[in-house]
Protein backbone atom coordinates (compact mmCIF):
# COMPACT_ATOMS: atom_id res chain seq x y z
CA UNK A 1 0.00 0.00 0.00
CA UNK A 2 1.21 3.14 -1.19
CA UNK A 3 -0.42 6.51 0.44
CA UNK A 4 -0.37 10.02 -0.99
CA UNK A 5 -0.21 13.28 0.60
CA UNK A 6 -2.19 16.28 -1.19
CA UNK A 7 -1.65 20.12 0.50
CA UNK A 8 -4.75 21.72 0.35
CA UNK A 9 -3.97 25.60 -0.49
CA UNK A 10 -5.93 28.13 1.02
CA UNK A 11 -6.16 32.26 1.55
CA UNK A 12 -7.99 34.51 3.28
CA UNK A 13 -9.54 31.04 5.41
CA UNK A 14 -11.29 29.89 2.37
CA UNK A 15 -10.00 26.72 0.13
CA UNK A 16 -8.69 27.74 -3.33
CA UNK A 17 -10.27 25.78 -6.28
CA UNK A 18 -6.46 24.36 -6.98
CA UNK A 19 -7.11 22.84 -3.74
CA UNK A 20 -9.75 20.71 -4.70
CA UNK A 21 -7.65 19.70 -7.88
CA UNK A 22 -4.92 18.33 -5.58
CA UNK A 23 -6.47 16.23 -3.79
CA UNK A 24 -8.47 15.20 -7.27
CA UNK A 25 -4.95 14.16 -8.89
CA UNK A 26 -3.43 12.82 -5.66
CA UNK A 27 -6.67 10.48 -5.71
CA UNK A 28 -6.22 8.62 -8.88
CA UNK A 29 -2.09 8.22 -8.40
CA UNK A 30 -3.40 6.67 -4.83
CA UNK A 31 -6.18 4.40 -6.42
CA UNK A 32 -3.52 3.25 -8.96
CA UNK A 33 -0.92 2.58 -6.51
CA UNK A 34 -3.86 0.63 -3.82
CA UNK A 35 -3.57 3.45 -1.31
CA UNK A 36 -4.99 6.45 0.57
CA UNK A 37 -5.29 9.99 0.57
CA UNK A 38 -3.86 12.10 3.09
CA UNK A 39 -4.84 15.92 2.51
CA UNK A 40 -3.31 18.74 5.06
CA UNK A 41 -5.37 21.90 5.30
CA UNK A 42 -3.44 24.11 7.06
CA UNK A 43 -4.65 27.58 8.49
CA UNK A 44 -5.67 29.79 11.23
CA UNK A 45 -8.16 28.12 13.94
CA UNK A 46 -11.33 27.59 12.27
CA UNK A 47 -9.64 26.27 8.83
CA UNK A 48 -10.88 22.58 9.91
CA UNK A 49 -14.75 23.61 8.36
CA UNK A 50 -13.11 23.30 5.23
CA UNK A 51 -12.11 19.83 5.66
CA UNK A 52 -15.72 18.20 4.55
CA UNK A 53 -15.00 19.95 0.84
CA UNK A 54 -11.88 18.19 0.43
CA UNK A 55 -13.50 15.13 1.90
CA UNK A 56 -15.74 14.96 -0.81
CA UNK A 57 -13.38 15.10 -3.59
CA UNK A 58 -11.67 11.79 -2.51
CA UNK A 59 -9.32 12.83 0.35
CA UNK A 60 -9.70 9.60 2.59
CA UNK A 61 -8.03 11.74 6.01
CA UNK A 62 -7.74 15.59 6.35
CA UNK A 63 -5.75 16.39 8.69
CA UNK A 64 -6.02 19.49 9.73
CA UNK A 65 -3.45 21.67 11.14
CA UNK A 66 -4.17 25.01 12.83
CA UNK A 67 -2.38 27.85 14.47
CA UNK A 68 -2.86 31.24 15.33
CA UNK A 69 0.11 32.52 13.68
CA UNK A 70 -1.39 30.92 10.38
CA UNK A 71 -3.62 33.55 9.03
CA UNK A 72 -1.54 34.09 6.34
CA UNK A 73 1.09 31.84 4.61
CA UNK A 74 3.85 30.97 6.36
CA UNK A 75 6.34 29.41 4.01
CA UNK A 76 9.06 27.53 7.18
CA UNK A 77 6.42 26.41 9.77
CA UNK A 78 3.97 24.80 6.96
CA UNK A 79 6.67 23.74 5.27
CA UNK A 80 8.05 21.98 8.32
CA UNK A 81 5.16 20.25 9.03
CA UNK A 82 4.40 18.95 5.71
CA UNK A 83 7.51 17.57 5.81
CA UNK A 84 7.28 15.77 9.46
CA UNK A 85 4.02 14.13 8.51
CA UNK A 86 6.17 13.18 5.30
CA UNK A 87 8.90 11.30 7.70
CA UNK A 88 6.26 9.83 9.77
CA UNK A 89 3.95 8.60 7.07
CA UNK A 90 5.71 7.41 4.32
CA UNK A 91 4.09 8.52 1.30
CA UNK A 92 4.47 7.24 -2.57
CA UNK A 93 4.26 10.92 -3.41
CA UNK A 94 3.60 14.58 -1.71
CA UNK A 95 1.04 17.06 -4.22
CA UNK A 96 0.64 20.73 -4.22
CA UNK A 97 -0.80 23.18 -6.67
CA UNK A 98 1.58 24.77 -9.34
CA UNK A 99 0.44 28.26 -7.79
CA UNK A 100 2.30 30.58 -6.42
CA UNK A 101 2.01 29.21 -3.09
CA UNK A 102 2.73 25.52 -4.17
CA UNK A 103 5.67 26.74 -6.30
CA UNK A 104 7.28 28.47 -3.57
CA UNK A 105 6.12 25.36 -0.87
CA UNK A 106 6.72 22.21 -2.75
CA UNK A 107 10.46 22.89 -3.17
CA UNK A 108 11.65 23.40 -0.01
CA UNK A 109 9.23 20.46 1.17
CA UNK A 110 11.47 18.21 -1.75
CA UNK A 111 14.97 19.58 -0.66
CA UNK A 112 14.17 18.85 2.94
CA UNK A 113 12.99 15.44 1.98
CA UNK A 114 15.89 14.96 -0.61
CA UNK A 115 13.22 14.04 -2.95
CA UNK A 116 13.02 14.72 -6.84
CA UNK A 117 10.52 17.36 -7.93
CA UNK A 118 7.94 17.03 -10.99
CA UNK A 119 7.11 20.63 -11.23
CA UNK A 120 3.68 22.36 -12.93
CA UNK A 121 2.26 18.80 -13.97
CA UNK A 122 -0.82 18.01 -15.88
CA UNK A 123 -0.96 14.02 -15.79
CA UNK A 124 0.69 11.60 -13.29
CA UNK A 125 0.83 7.70 -13.03
CA UNK A 126 3.14 5.18 -11.71
CA UNK A 127 5.25 3.28 -13.90
CA UNK A 128 6.95 0.40 -11.94
CA UNK A 129 9.10 1.79 -9.29
CA UNK A 130 8.91 4.94 -10.85
CA UNK A 131 6.18 7.88 -11.59
CA UNK A 132 5.30 9.05 -15.22
CA UNK A 133 4.73 12.69 -15.64
CA UNK A 134 3.55 15.60 -18.52
CA UNK A 135 4.60 18.90 -17.88
CA UNK A 136 4.38 21.50 -20.20
CA UNK A 137 8.01 23.03 -21.75
CA UNK A 138 9.20 26.23 -23.55
CA UNK A 139 6.01 28.14 -22.47
CA UNK A 140 3.20 25.43 -23.60
CA UNK A 141 4.94 24.73 -27.36
CA UNK A 142 6.48 21.66 -26.18
CA UNK A 143 5.40 18.92 -24.13
CA UNK A 144 7.79 16.73 -21.93
CA UNK A 145 7.14 13.24 -20.69
CA UNK A 146 9.26 13.19 -17.46
CA UNK A 147 10.13 9.75 -15.46
CA UNK A 148 11.00 10.76 -12.12
CA UNK A 149 12.79 7.55 -10.18
CA UNK A 150 13.17 8.10 -6.09
CA UNK A 151 10.27 7.67 -3.28
CA UNK A 152 8.57 10.19 -2.28
CA UNK A 153 7.92 11.99 -4.97
CA UNK A 154 7.42 15.91 -4.86
CA UNK A 155 4.64 17.14 -7.82
CA UNK A 156 2.80 20.38 -8.49
CA UNK A 157 0.14 20.16 -10.17
CA UNK A 158 -1.14 22.58 -12.96
CA UNK A 159 -4.27 24.39 -12.27
CA UNK A 160 -6.97 23.72 -14.33
CA UNK A 161 -5.12 20.18 -15.40
CA UNK A 162 -7.48 17.96 -13.39
CA UNK A 163 -11.15 17.90 -12.92
CA UNK A 164 -12.45 17.62 -9.23
CA UNK A 165 -15.42 15.16 -8.92
CA UNK A 166 -17.52 13.96 -6.09
CA UNK A 167 -16.29 10.39 -4.76
CA UNK A 168 -18.89 8.37 -3.16
CA UNK A 169 -17.57 7.65 0.29
CA UNK A 170 -16.53 10.79 2.20
CA UNK A 171 -13.00 11.53 4.13
CA UNK A 172 -12.67 11.59 7.95
CA UNK A 173 -11.22 14.59 9.50
CA UNK A 174 -7.94 14.58 12.22
CA UNK A 175 -6.41 17.36 13.62
CA UNK A 176 -2.32 17.56 12.76
CA UNK A 177 0.33 19.12 15.25
CA UNK A 178 2.25 22.00 13.72
CA UNK A 179 5.51 21.03 13.33
CA UNK A 180 7.38 24.37 14.35
CA UNK A 181 6.66 27.54 15.80
CA UNK A 182 5.83 30.73 12.97
CA UNK A 183 6.90 32.95 15.14
CA UNK A 184 10.35 31.28 14.41
CA UNK A 185 10.00 31.47 11.17
CA UNK A 186 12.58 34.69 9.50
CA UNK A 187 10.90 35.38 6.54
CA UNK A 188 7.15 36.33 7.26
CA UNK A 189 4.53 37.78 5.64
CA UNK A 190 3.29 41.16 7.56
CA UNK A 191 0.58 42.44 4.65
CA UNK A 192 -2.14 40.92 1.88
CA UNK A 193 -2.43 43.10 -0.81
CA UNK A 194 -5.71 41.74 -2.27
CA UNK A 195 -6.34 42.59 -6.37
CA UNK A 196 -9.80 44.27 -6.93
CA UNK A 197 -12.23 43.48 -4.20
CA UNK A 198 -14.64 40.46 -5.35
CA UNK A 199 -13.00 39.98 -8.53
CA UNK A 200 -12.46 36.72 -9.74
CA UNK A 201 -8.64 35.70 -9.88
CA UNK A 202 -7.92 34.77 -13.66
CA UNK A 203 -6.41 31.64 -13.50
CA UNK A 204 -9.93 30.30 -11.12
CA UNK A 205 -12.41 31.65 -13.27
CA UNK A 206 -14.27 29.22 -16.01
CA UNK A 207 -14.68 32.08 -18.47
CA UNK A 208 -11.93 34.51 -19.21
CA UNK A 209 -12.78 37.17 -21.42
CA UNK A 210 -9.85 38.86 -23.16
CA UNK A 211 -9.50 42.25 -25.01
CA UNK A 212 -6.44 43.08 -27.93
CA UNK A 213 -5.54 46.06 -29.91
CA UNK A 214 -8.83 45.43 -31.81
CA UNK A 215 -11.06 47.39 -28.78
CA UNK A 216 -9.25 50.34 -30.04
CA UNK A 217 -9.22 52.34 -26.59
CA UNK A 218 -9.07 51.70 -22.80
CA UNK A 219 -12.61 52.82 -22.66
CA UNK A 220 -13.84 50.13 -24.32
CA UNK A 221 -12.99 47.43 -22.29
CA UNK A 222 -16.36 48.18 -20.52
CA UNK A 223 -17.79 46.06 -22.91
CA UNK A 224 -15.91 43.33 -21.99
CA UNK A 225 -16.99 44.14 -18.40
CA UNK A 226 -20.45 44.25 -18.79
CA UNK A 227 -19.94 41.07 -20.69
CA UNK A 228 -18.33 39.17 -17.66
CA UNK A 229 -20.97 40.22 -15.54
CA UNK A 230 -23.20 38.69 -17.80
CA UNK A 231 -21.81 35.26 -16.89
CA UNK A 232 -22.89 35.75 -13.00
CA UNK A 233 -19.97 35.98 -11.78
CA UNK A 234 -18.70 33.28 -13.47
CA UNK A 235 -16.00 35.78 -15.64
CA UNK A 236 -12.57 37.29 -15.18
CA UNK A 237 -11.23 40.05 -18.27
CA UNK A 238 -7.97 40.27 -19.09
CA UNK A 239 -5.70 41.49 -21.40
CA UNK A 240 -2.77 41.22 -24.64
CA UNK A 241 0.56 42.23 -23.61
CA UNK A 242 0.32 45.10 -26.19
CA UNK A 243 -2.60 46.21 -23.91
CA UNK A 244 -0.93 45.73 -20.82
CA UNK A 245 2.09 47.57 -22.37
CA UNK A 246 0.39 50.57 -23.63
CA UNK A 247 -1.47 51.00 -19.68
CA UNK A 248 -4.81 50.19 -20.75
CA UNK A 249 -5.10 47.28 -18.35
CA UNK A 250 -3.07 46.36 -14.92
CA UNK A 251 0.32 44.57 -16.11
CA UNK A 252 -0.86 41.51 -13.81
CA UNK A 253 -4.28 40.69 -16.78
CA UNK A 254 -1.67 40.02 -18.82
CA UNK A 255 -2.33 36.86 -20.39
CA UNK A 256 0.57 35.21 -22.12
CA UNK A 257 4.09 33.68 -22.09
CA UNK A 258 5.21 36.00 -19.65
CA UNK A 259 2.11 36.85 -17.97
CA UNK A 260 -0.99 34.58 -17.02
CA UNK A 261 -1.46 31.05 -18.08
CA UNK A 262 -5.01 30.17 -18.53
CA UNK A 263 -6.59 27.50 -19.17
CA UNK A 264 -11.07 28.29 -18.90
CA UNK A 265 -13.72 25.93 -19.86
CA UNK A 266 -14.29 29.00 -22.07
CA UNK A 267 -12.09 31.65 -23.57
CA UNK A 268 -13.11 34.71 -25.29
CA UNK A 269 -10.47 36.20 -27.50
CA UNK A 270 -12.24 39.91 -28.66
CA UNK A 271 -10.03 41.93 -31.09
CA UNK A 272 -6.94 39.81 -30.07
CA UNK A 273 -4.61 38.79 -33.57
CA UNK A 274 -3.14 35.64 -31.72
CA UNK A 275 0.61 36.47 -31.73
CA UNK A 276 2.71 33.60 -30.31
CA UNK A 277 2.83 35.53 -26.91
CA UNK A 278 -0.82 35.61 -26.27
CA UNK A 279 -1.56 32.48 -27.51
CA UNK A 280 1.16 30.56 -25.21
CA UNK A 281 -0.86 31.93 -22.13
CA UNK A 282 -4.23 30.37 -23.53
CA UNK A 283 -3.80 27.53 -25.86
CA UNK A 284 -4.91 24.97 -23.08
CA UNK A 285 -8.26 26.39 -23.07
CA UNK A 286 -11.34 23.93 -23.15
CA UNK A 287 -13.47 26.08 -25.80
CA UNK A 288 -11.77 29.38 -27.58
CA UNK A 289 -14.16 31.49 -29.40
CA UNK A 290 -12.46 34.52 -31.29
CA UNK A 291 -13.99 37.94 -32.75
CA UNK A 292 -11.60 39.99 -35.02
CA UNK A 293 -12.45 41.96 -37.95
CA UNK A 294 -9.49 40.03 -40.21
CA UNK A 295 -10.68 37.02 -41.16
CA UNK A 296 -6.94 35.88 -41.81
CA UNK A 297 -5.72 36.58 -38.45
CA UNK A 298 -4.23 33.95 -36.49
CA UNK A 299 -6.24 33.12 -33.41
CA UNK A 300 -8.75 31.61 -36.13
CA UNK A 301 -6.14 28.93 -36.28
CA UNK A 302 -6.71 28.18 -32.89
CA UNK A 303 -10.32 29.25 -31.89
CA UNK A 304 -12.65 26.19 -31.88
CA UNK A 305 -15.36 29.36 -32.83
CA UNK A 306 -14.90 32.57 -34.83
CA UNK A 307 -17.13 35.55 -35.79
CA UNK A 308 -15.67 38.08 -38.50
CA UNK A 309 -16.39 41.62 -37.26
CA UNK A 310 -16.23 44.27 -35.41
CA UNK A 311 -15.62 43.81 -31.55
CA UNK A 312 -17.78 46.89 -30.84
CA UNK A 313 -20.48 46.08 -32.22
CA UNK A 314 -21.11 42.00 -32.27
CA UNK A 315 -20.15 42.27 -28.74
CA UNK A 316 -22.88 43.92 -26.76
CA UNK A 317 -25.15 41.76 -28.98
CA UNK A 318 -23.46 38.70 -27.10
CA UNK A 319 -23.98 40.37 -23.78
CA UNK A 320 -27.79 40.45 -24.16
CA UNK A 321 -27.53 37.06 -25.80
CA UNK A 322 -25.51 35.54 -22.49
CA UNK A 323 -27.76 37.79 -20.47
CA UNK A 324 -30.65 35.64 -21.58
CA UNK A 325 -29.03 32.43 -21.47
CA UNK A 326 -27.78 33.05 -18.07
CA UNK A 327 -30.67 34.71 -16.73
CA UNK A 328 -28.60 37.44 -15.58
CA UNK A 329 -30.49 40.04 -17.58
CA UNK B 1 27.34 43.84 0.21
CA UNK B 2 28.05 40.75 -1.35
CA UNK B 3 25.03 39.41 -4.44
CA UNK B 4 25.41 36.10 -6.14
CA UNK B 5 22.79 35.50 -9.11
CA UNK B 6 22.53 32.41 -10.61
CA UNK B 7 22.12 32.63 -14.07
CA UNK B 8 20.84 30.23 -16.67
CA UNK B 9 21.29 29.79 -20.64
CA UNK B 10 17.91 29.64 -22.64
CA UNK B 11 16.71 30.05 -25.82
CA UNK B 12 14.83 32.80 -27.09
CA UNK B 13 11.12 31.85 -26.73
CA UNK B 14 9.77 34.01 -29.87
CA UNK B 15 11.48 30.90 -32.02
CA UNK B 16 9.87 27.86 -33.45
CA UNK B 17 11.28 24.64 -31.45
CA UNK B 18 11.93 21.00 -33.01
CA UNK B 19 12.20 18.02 -31.23
CA UNK B 20 15.81 16.61 -31.64
CA UNK B 21 16.16 13.38 -33.53
CA UNK B 22 16.34 11.81 -29.99
CA UNK B 23 12.94 12.05 -29.30
CA UNK B 24 14.00 13.72 -25.74
CA UNK B 25 15.40 16.98 -26.06
CA UNK B 26 15.10 20.15 -28.07
CA UNK B 27 16.78 20.79 -31.22
CA UNK B 28 19.31 23.29 -30.69
CA UNK B 29 20.87 23.95 -34.27
CA UNK B 30 19.63 27.02 -35.11
CA UNK B 31 18.43 28.70 -32.50
CA UNK B 32 19.30 31.51 -30.45
CA UNK B 33 20.47 31.64 -26.76
CA UNK B 34 20.54 34.38 -24.81
CA UNK B 35 20.28 34.74 -20.30
CA UNK B 36 16.69 33.60 -19.05
CA UNK B 37 14.12 36.41 -18.88
CA UNK B 38 13.58 36.26 -15.51
CA UNK B 39 17.59 36.02 -14.21
CA UNK B 40 17.97 39.19 -16.33
CA UNK B 41 16.11 40.94 -13.54
CA UNK B 42 18.01 39.21 -11.15
CA UNK B 43 21.14 40.63 -12.64
CA UNK B 44 19.50 44.43 -12.67
CA UNK B 45 18.31 43.72 -9.14
CA UNK B 46 21.99 42.78 -7.98
CA UNK B 47 23.31 45.42 -9.67
CA UNK B 48 21.40 48.28 -7.94
CA UNK B 49 21.84 46.78 -4.94
CA UNK B 50 25.10 46.71 -4.57
CA UNK B 51 25.13 50.66 -6.88
CA UNK B 52 22.54 51.86 -4.21
CA UNK B 53 24.58 50.29 -1.18
CA UNK B 54 28.17 52.11 -2.55
CA UNK B 55 30.16 49.20 -2.11
CA UNK B 56 29.71 44.84 -2.43
CA UNK B 57 30.16 42.61 -5.47
CA UNK B 58 27.90 40.80 -7.53
CA UNK B 59 29.06 37.34 -8.63
CA UNK B 60 27.10 35.75 -11.12
CA UNK B 61 27.02 31.11 -11.24
CA UNK B 62 25.70 29.59 -13.92
CA UNK B 63 25.96 25.64 -14.63
CA UNK B 64 25.91 23.97 -17.75
CA UNK B 65 28.83 23.28 -20.42
CA UNK B 66 31.08 25.74 -21.94
CA UNK B 67 28.67 27.17 -23.98
CA UNK B 68 27.48 29.24 -20.35
CA UNK B 69 30.33 31.36 -20.27
CA UNK B 70 28.81 33.56 -22.96
CA UNK B 71 25.70 33.69 -21.20
CA UNK B 72 28.36 34.62 -17.84
CA UNK B 73 30.03 37.33 -20.45
CA UNK B 74 26.87 39.15 -20.58
CA UNK B 75 26.48 39.28 -17.21
CA UNK B 76 29.82 40.68 -16.54
CA UNK B 77 29.56 43.26 -19.79
CA UNK B 78 26.34 44.72 -17.45
CA UNK B 79 28.45 45.20 -14.55
CA UNK B 80 28.55 41.54 -12.83
CA UNK B 81 32.61 41.80 -11.52
CA UNK B 82 32.77 38.13 -11.47
CA UNK B 83 31.51 34.89 -12.89
CA UNK B 84 31.95 31.19 -12.03
CA UNK B 85 30.93 28.02 -14.30
CA UNK B 86 30.03 24.96 -12.27
CA UNK B 87 31.03 22.87 -15.44
CA UNK B 88 28.53 19.78 -16.57
CA UNK B 89 28.33 18.26 -19.56
CA UNK B 90 24.31 19.00 -19.46
CA UNK B 91 22.11 21.00 -17.52
CA UNK B 92 20.14 17.88 -16.12
CA UNK B 93 16.28 18.36 -15.61
CA UNK B 94 16.31 17.05 -11.87
CA UNK B 95 16.10 20.42 -9.81
CA UNK B 96 17.32 18.79 -6.65
CA UNK B 97 20.40 17.73 -8.41
CA UNK B 98 21.42 21.52 -9.23
CA UNK B 99 20.37 23.01 -6.66
CA UNK B 100 23.13 20.54 -4.64
CA UNK B 101 25.52 21.69 -6.90
CA UNK B 102 25.19 25.36 -6.75
CA UNK B 103 24.39 24.78 -2.85
CA UNK B 104 28.14 23.22 -2.68
CA UNK B 105 29.66 26.24 -3.87
CA UNK B 106 27.23 29.02 -2.37
CA UNK B 107 28.27 28.07 0.92
CA UNK B 108 30.38 30.01 3.03
CA UNK B 109 30.45 31.82 -0.05
CA UNK B 110 29.89 34.96 2.61
CA UNK B 111 26.75 35.90 0.74
CA UNK B 112 24.15 38.38 1.83
CA UNK B 113 22.00 37.45 -0.51
CA UNK B 114 21.36 35.07 -3.21
CA UNK B 115 19.35 36.12 -6.57
CA UNK B 116 17.50 33.88 -8.89
CA UNK B 117 14.72 34.26 -11.60
CA UNK B 118 11.32 33.18 -10.86
CA UNK B 119 11.76 30.68 -13.32
CA UNK B 120 13.10 29.90 -16.88
CA UNK B 121 10.82 29.53 -19.39
CA UNK B 122 12.58 26.73 -21.15
CA UNK B 123 12.45 24.07 -18.17
CA UNK B 124 9.54 26.16 -16.26
CA UNK B 125 9.76 24.79 -12.92
CA UNK B 126 10.91 27.47 -10.69
CA UNK B 127 12.29 24.80 -8.00
CA UNK B 128 15.88 25.71 -7.84
CA UNK B 129 15.83 28.80 -5.70
CA UNK B 130 13.89 27.46 -2.97
CA UNK B 131 16.01 24.39 -2.99
CA UNK B 132 19.22 26.12 -2.77
CA UNK B 133 17.62 28.00 0.20
CA UNK B 134 16.66 25.20 2.12
CA UNK B 135 19.75 23.38 1.37
CA UNK B 136 21.36 26.56 2.94
CA UNK B 137 19.04 27.11 5.91
CA UNK B 138 18.53 30.68 4.25
CA UNK B 139 14.91 32.55 4.59
CA UNK B 140 13.61 32.71 0.91
CA UNK B 141 11.22 35.03 -0.69
CA UNK B 142 9.82 33.57 -4.58
CA UNK B 143 8.56 35.69 -6.76
CA UNK B 144 9.75 39.10 -5.76
CA UNK B 145 8.02 41.71 -7.60
CA UNK B 146 9.52 44.30 -5.30
CA UNK B 147 12.17 45.02 -3.13
CA UNK B 148 13.72 47.50 -0.14
CA UNK B 149 16.99 46.32 1.50
CA UNK B 150 19.09 47.85 4.10
CA UNK B 151 20.41 47.27 8.12
CA UNK B 152 20.93 43.70 7.28
CA UNK B 153 16.95 43.39 6.63
CA UNK B 154 14.84 43.38 3.53
CA UNK B 155 11.06 43.79 2.43
CA UNK B 156 9.51 42.02 -0.59
CA UNK B 157 6.52 42.42 -2.39
CA UNK B 158 5.43 38.72 -3.78
CA UNK B 159 2.88 38.10 -6.83
CA UNK B 160 0.28 35.61 -6.39
CA UNK B 161 -2.89 35.33 -8.37
CA UNK B 162 -4.66 38.04 -7.95
CA UNK B 163 -3.09 39.44 -5.09
CA UNK B 164 0.43 39.69 -3.34
CA UNK B 165 1.96 39.57 0.02
CA UNK B 166 3.84 41.66 1.64
CA UNK B 167 7.50 39.40 3.23
CA UNK B 168 9.85 40.69 5.41
CA UNK B 169 13.32 38.68 5.86
CA UNK B 170 16.56 38.72 7.40
CA UNK B 171 19.45 38.85 5.48
CA UNK B 172 21.38 36.60 4.32
CA UNK B 173 18.40 35.23 2.24
CA UNK B 174 17.50 33.66 -0.70
CA UNK B 175 15.12 35.90 -3.41
CA UNK B 176 13.87 34.68 -6.77
CA UNK B 177 13.07 37.53 -8.86
CA UNK B 178 9.99 38.46 -10.92
CA UNK B 179 9.52 40.58 -13.93
CA UNK B 180 8.62 44.54 -13.45
CA UNK B 181 11.19 44.55 -10.79
CA UNK B 182 13.78 46.41 -12.80
CA UNK B 183 14.26 46.39 -16.52
CA UNK B 184 17.73 45.04 -17.28
CA UNK B 185 20.19 47.14 -18.84
CA UNK B 186 21.55 46.78 -21.98
CA UNK B 187 25.03 46.45 -21.82
CA UNK B 188 27.55 49.41 -22.70
CA UNK B 189 30.34 48.82 -25.57
CA UNK B 190 32.52 49.87 -22.71
CA UNK B 191 31.00 47.34 -20.26
CA UNK B 192 31.42 44.74 -23.21
CA UNK B 193 35.17 45.59 -23.26
CA UNK B 194 35.63 45.10 -19.42
CA UNK B 195 34.42 42.01 -19.57
CA UNK B 196 36.49 40.04 -21.68
CA UNK B 197 39.17 41.01 -18.95
CA UNK B 198 37.00 40.02 -15.71
CA UNK B 199 37.30 36.77 -13.71
CA UNK B 200 35.49 33.88 -14.89
CA UNK B 201 36.42 30.63 -12.82
CA UNK B 202 35.51 26.86 -14.01
CA UNK B 203 35.05 24.64 -11.50
CA UNK B 204 33.46 21.16 -11.80
CA UNK B 205 29.86 20.68 -11.00
CA UNK B 206 29.00 18.71 -7.89
CA UNK B 207 25.55 17.44 -9.35
CA UNK B 208 23.46 15.47 -7.02
CA UNK B 209 22.00 12.30 -8.43
CA UNK B 210 20.09 12.44 -10.91
CA UNK B 211 16.49 11.12 -10.62
CA UNK B 212 14.49 12.95 -13.16
CA UNK B 213 14.69 12.60 -16.62
CA UNK B 214 12.87 13.11 -19.90
CA UNK B 215 11.18 10.06 -21.61
CA UNK B 216 10.07 11.95 -24.42
CA UNK B 217 9.83 15.63 -25.70
CA UNK B 218 6.86 16.19 -28.15
CA UNK B 219 4.58 18.77 -29.98
CA UNK B 220 1.61 19.67 -28.27
CA UNK B 221 -1.40 17.82 -29.80
CA UNK B 222 -2.91 20.29 -32.25
CA UNK B 223 -6.04 21.99 -31.84
CA UNK B 224 -8.88 21.02 -34.51
CA UNK B 225 -8.96 23.68 -36.69
CA UNK B 226 -11.85 25.69 -35.96
CA UNK B 227 -15.08 27.20 -37.83
CA UNK B 228 -15.96 30.50 -38.46
CA UNK B 229 -19.30 30.91 -37.86
CA UNK B 230 -20.11 33.88 -40.05
CA UNK B 231 -19.87 37.88 -40.04
CA UNK B 232 -20.99 40.62 -38.17
CA UNK B 233 -23.46 40.79 -35.21
CA UNK B 234 -25.71 38.29 -36.90
CA UNK B 235 -23.68 35.75 -36.10
CA UNK B 236 -24.51 35.66 -32.56
CA UNK B 237 -27.27 33.82 -32.03
CA UNK B 238 -25.36 30.57 -33.76
CA UNK B 239 -22.70 31.15 -31.69
CA UNK B 240 -24.85 30.87 -28.60
CA UNK B 241 -26.62 27.83 -30.19
CA UNK B 242 -23.09 26.25 -30.79
CA UNK B 243 -21.63 26.92 -27.11
CA UNK B 244 -25.04 25.29 -25.88
CA UNK B 245 -25.58 21.90 -28.12
CA UNK B 246 -21.95 21.43 -29.10
CA UNK B 247 -18.69 22.47 -26.77
CA UNK B 248 -21.44 22.38 -23.63
CA UNK B 249 -20.08 25.73 -21.73
CA UNK B 250 -22.78 27.55 -21.40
Amino acid sequence: MANVLAFAESRGGALRKVALETVTAARALADSAGGEVHAILAGAPGIGELAAELGAVGADRVLVAEHDKWAHYDAESMSATVVARVREGQYRAVLFAASAQGRDLSPRVAAALGAPIGADIVSAELDGDAIRVRHPVYTGKLMATLSIRGSPVVLSVRPNAFTAAPVAKPGTVEPLAPAADPSASRAVVTEMVEGARGALDLADAPVVISGGRGLKAPDNFSLLEELAAAFGGDAAVGATRAVTDEGWRPHSDQIGQTGRLVSPDLYLAIGISGAIQHVAGMRTSRTIVAINKDKDAPIFKIADYGIVGDALEIVPVLTGAIRKVRGTG
Amino acid sequence: MKIAVCIKRAPDMEQRFKVASSGTSVDEAGLKFDMSDFDGYAVEVALQLTEKAGTGEVVGISLGPDNVQETLRKALSMGVARGIQLKADTVPVDALSIAQALSAELKGGGYDLILFGKLSLDASNGSVGPMVAQLLGLPCVTACSKLDVGDGRGTARRELEGAAEVVKFPLPAVLTIDEGIARPRYPALKGIMAAKKKPLEVKPAALGDVRVTVEAMALPAERPAGKIIGEGPEAVPELVRLLQTEAKVL
